[in-house]
């Protein structure tokens, strides 16, 4: 232990003296939140341990585990691993490598830190945007005898594109390369082109040894010629603009409507930017109607005043409707809402990137179903180069426009994270696949506005004297989806009722005569017979049609464009031997026989309903009686629980 | 705004947006209350994330019966205060078999707590359970997710945890699944003393100082805080000046000799004090250094 660097502030001596002039004073220390990131064996691990060692975040007992623990799995021969403090899971213990995001504590006389320690592999790469997303700074580290590496390049482009606005390049293991000036002054020359390519203007680069311990807490006598600052004194002054966010117009997006009584509606929610007070005149969008700020509410006490960064339940002078996904704002600035936009997106899942395909997006407290276009481009973050893709596949970083279904309450990345930095869940997994960055709206959305009609969907359904639907059979090819349809259409025009069959080869011959057979199209596809068949539910129609539709997420899609209840889910269910035994179009020997390709049940999967609305068993049922089933529904006289 | 927040205004606040993003979302979430002190700022956090209404969900202690008296005490005055539903509840296997620290060893913790934990949830069908785990307090913490998702039979898998990006939270489950939410999972050990200082949160007293009777055995200083307490031949209970850094079963939890009487001493001790915090807890030593990481995947909190 005697070659290591003496820490300076291991211990605070305030705290044996006067504890409370000590506690007194931490109690107003500010907070940094910071990420390490750099490529495998960079040392990030051994930096993050040093730190927490040399703060005094070690204790007797783990450090005499740890010097066990180094002895027997450590890499650093009878020397502290320090690494093992940090590597948490059993796994990566084994592996000597750190596999996922950990958050790290530790104290300084000046500063609280939050440090994420991220992961150096390229698969990995969301958990360092996982990272990056909450952190104020970045620690990019080198390996001082490799230099520059791929990783390097795209933890700097992540960092940037996450909006990070310090840099620290830490040149690690400068132990092992003797402390040459020469090496040093190289790399950061390298990473300075480099840098400048991507937008970041300054970084503060810094010759370490996470091992040694140089240049951590205090200037080491191993690099006369470096005249700092130490990784420490850095970190615990570089200016943080936490109040950066203060400074801009007042938003708060609602979490949660507090309602204890008939007396008290409260808006509960972190302020994202700007200050509030009561008095202050206030717009509620996306609705636009205003209020003034009557009350902060805490338990504490009422407040004179919030600031971002604060969770406050706000009370408004008027009884306007507001609830959670809403955004109080100042009113004379207000936020704008659209429903499209372009947006950077980092890729997170195994699946790829559906285009066309609708996921929920979460944005402040929105959630709502947007679909994403084929991207514009790729960027290679090596190179830079704007590539032209599909898809995104894991861990791929691309520009796409992006649709949702009602408009949203936004602001630019770059202006907000809080109401620019969304989430994109997949519908059926739930996983979260992607983050996103909007960059602005598209103007398209912004000039067409939606035109108010005197005469709505529900006078339309009226004067029919019915309740639209839109009856979704779903089935493999031969199941008898279309034959069913046909009888349920009879029989619902025979008592009177207004209905229209969306046949999906007739639409094929207009509408979609552009598209063909790939997935894309296929989703395309569905989505424009789930509009038509919406703007015939707005009209009062009974809609039904018939498609195989295989993919539980398209079905899903078309549900979601229609009110609650106006979307019945009809799975004709067929076994595929008995369909295939049927034949009727004899698709299914051509499918065997290779000349049909990614064919329903052969060579291309059916995801079966989970809970459609009804079931047809075709092996039990004629398709006479099913269809005095479903129009039964249609009608009201029958239910499932029934 | 040149007034910035403290550190502490900043937990606050992020702690309280988590608790209410989970009551936007959740279908029927419940706080664990292990009336530890955790517990009591996770539970004052609450109080304050929803006043004036009361926090909209009930506390759940999963109590094995060999809590300290003075935790139960508290435990019934903190739901009367909140004004939120106590359910308590013992795994009535556990009870039946009379399992005890004594006699059951790990056994023990396993019926008493990781299987009546599963029971209780399972029960009332929780969908979201909030726990008072830090990120600070033991490694396999410090990767674990703030909205942390379980398997239908309360495992976790820590290969396969959902990106946390700013703080956007995903809280839509798959069939089965059901989350563990931690709201507290950037405090340190020194930010909920400080934050139970400057906001007078009620805590057990037992972690002030106080002559006690205790005995020692191998090496770890023992309440005897009923006569259940087994003494062996030879031992005889001992009146020492002593407090804990944590509280769980009192045959299981080891005490520190201390004067410090009050908080500013028992943070001051804190700080200067040389061993960890979970040091006092039996429970983390066993299968080395992963013991933490096999238990939750076993179901433990």
């Amino acid at each position: 232990m005697d070659d290591l660097v003496e820490p300076i502030y291991r211990t605070d001596a305030l705290i044996a003296e006067d504890i409370d002039a000590y506690l007194d004073r931490h109690q107003y220390k500010s907070m940094l939140r910071f990420i390490t990131c750099g490529s495998v064996d960079d040392g990030k691990s051994t930096l993050i341990g040093r730190l927490l060692y040399d703060s005094k975040m070690i204790f007797e007992d783990q450090l005499a585990a740890l010097e066990a623990d180094s002895k027997r799995v450590g890499t650093q021969g009878q020397e502290i691993d320090f690494a093992l403090l940090v590597d948490g899971l059993a796994a990566e213990r084994e592996q000597g490598i750190t596999i996922d995001v950990a958050y790290r504590f530790f104290t300084t006389e000046k500063r609280k830190f939050i440090v994420a320690d991220t992961p150096g592999h390229e698969q990995y790469t969301r958990n360092m945007v996982t990272g990056a997303s909450t952190a104020d700074l970045a620690v990019i580290l080198i390996d001082a005898r490799k230099g520059v590496l791929t990783q390097t390049r795209r933890h700097s482009y992540l960092a940037k594109l996450v909006g990070i606005r310090h840099i620290v390049l830490a040149v690690n293991k400068m132990d092992l390369v003797g402390y040459d000036q020469a090496v040093f002054d190289d790399i950061v020359k390298d990473y300075a082109a480099f840098a400048r390519s991507i937008g970041i203007e300054r970084f503060v680069p810094i010759p370490i040894s996470g091992f040694k311990g140089d240049n951590i807490t205090a200037l080491s006598a191993n690099t006369p010629w470096f005249k700092g600052p130490a990784l420490i004194e850095h970190l615990e002054t570089v200016e943080v603009d936490n109040s950066a966010d203060q400074a801009r117009p007042f938003r708060m997006p609602v979490q949660w409507v507090n309602r204890p009584n008939l007396d008290f509606r409260g808006f509960s929610g972190l302020i994202a930017s700007g200050a509030v007070k009561p008095g202050d005149a206030v717009r509620v969008l996306p609705s636009g109607k205003t209020s003034t700020i009557s009350r902060i509410v805490t338990l504490d006490g009422d407040l004179d005043e919030a600031v971002a960064g604060q969770s406050v339940t706000l009370c408004l002078a008027d009884e306007i409707d507001c609830s959670r996904g809403d955004v109080i704002a100042a009113a004379g600035n207000p936020p704008q809402a659209a429903d499209q936009f372009e947006a950077s997106l980092v890729w997170m899942a195994d699946e790829a990137l559906k285009p066309g395909r609708a996921y929920w997006l979460k944005i402040g407290t929105q959630m709502v179903s947007a679909t994403v276009q084929a991207p514009k481009y790729e960027v290679n973050v090596t190179t830079l180069e704007h590539l032209a893709a599909k898809t995104l596949e894991l861990n791929a970083i691309g520009v796409a426009e992006i649709a949702t279904d009602r408009p949203i309450v936004f602001e630019p990345y770059t202006d907000s994270r809080a109401l620019g930095g969304f989430i994109l869940i997949d519908k059926l997994s739930n996983a979260t696949v992607a983050a996103g960055m909007l960059h602005f709206s598209l103007r398209r959305a912004q000039n067409v506005h939606w035109q108010a009609v005197d005469i709505g969907r529900e006078a339309h359904a009226a004067q029919k004297g019915q309740r639209p639907f839109l009856l979704w059979f779903t089935g493999l090819s031969g199941s008898g989806k279309s034959t069913i349809a046909n009888i349920v259409e009879k029989k619902l025009y025979a008592l009177g009722r207004h209905s229209f069959l969306l046949d999906g080869d007739n639409v094929r011959h207009g509408l979609n005569k552009d598209l063909g057979f790939t997935e894309a199209d296929r989703i395309e596809n569905i989505r424009r017979v789930g509009e038509v068949a919406k703007l015939m539910t707005d009209a009062g129609l009974i809609v039904i049609t018939a498609f195989i539709s295989p993919f539980r997420a398209e079905r899903e899609m078309v549900r979601a464009m229609l009110p609650e209840g106006e979307f019945l889910e009809i799975f004709v269910d067929t076994p595929l031997a008995e369909a295939e035994r049927r034949d009727v179009k004899g698709l299914y020997r051509k499918a065997r026989a290779g000349e049909l390709k990614n064919f329903t049940g052969i060579d291309s999967p059916y995801e079966a309903p989970e809970q459609p609305e009804i079931r047809i068993d075709t092996t039990r049922t004629t398709p006479e009686d099913a269809a005095d089933l479903i129009v039964e529904r249609v009608l009201g006289v029958w239910s499932p629980d029934l | 705004m040149t007034d910035n927040l403290t550190h502490l205004e900043r937990l606050e606040a992020e702690s309280i947006h988590i608790m209410r993003e989970v009551v936007a979302e959740a279908e029927k979430p419940v706080m664990l209350y292990s009336v530890g002190k955790d517990s009591a700022v996770m539970l004052h956090l609450a109080r304050k994330a929803f006043y004036p209404s009361p926090p909209p969900f009930p506390l759940l202690h999963v109590d094995t019966t060999w809590k300290f008296k003075a935790m139960y005490e508290l435990r019934d005055r903190m739901a009367k205060e909140s004004g939120m539903e106590l359910l308590v509840y013992q795994n009535p296997e556990a009870k039946e078999r009379g399992i005890n620290p004594f006699d059951h060893g790990a056994l023990h913790t396993d019926m008493w707590k990781t299987e009546g934990l599963k029971q209780a949830l399972n029960l009332h069908g929780f969908d979201v359970a909030f726990g008072g785990a830090r990120r600070d307090e033991e490694k396999s913490r410090a990767k674990e997710r703030i909205f942390s998702f379980r398997t239908a039979s309360h495992g976790w898998d820590p290969k396969n945890q959902r990106p946390e990006l700013w703080n956007l939270y995903n809280a839509r489950k798959n069939k089965g699944e059901s989350i563990r939410v931690f709201p507290i999972s950037n405090w340190t050990e020194l930010d909920i003393w400080q934050y139970i200082q400057l906001n007078d949160v009620p805590i057990v007293p037992l972690y002030f100082a106080a002559p006690r009777p205790t005995v020692e055995r191998d090496g770890v200083l023992l309440m005897v805080d009923d006569e259940r307490f087994r003494l062996e031949p030879g031992e005889e209970p001992v009146m020492r000046s002593i407090r804990f850094r944590t509280l769980g079963c009192y045959p299981l939890t080891g005490a520190v000799e201390s004067e410090a009487a009050t908080l500013s001493e028992v943070i001051q001790e804190m700080l200067l004090t040389t061993t960890s915090e979970r040091q006092g807890r039996v429970i983390d030593k066993d299968a080395g250094g992963a013991g933490m990481e096999k238990k939750k995947q076993e179901g433990y909190f």
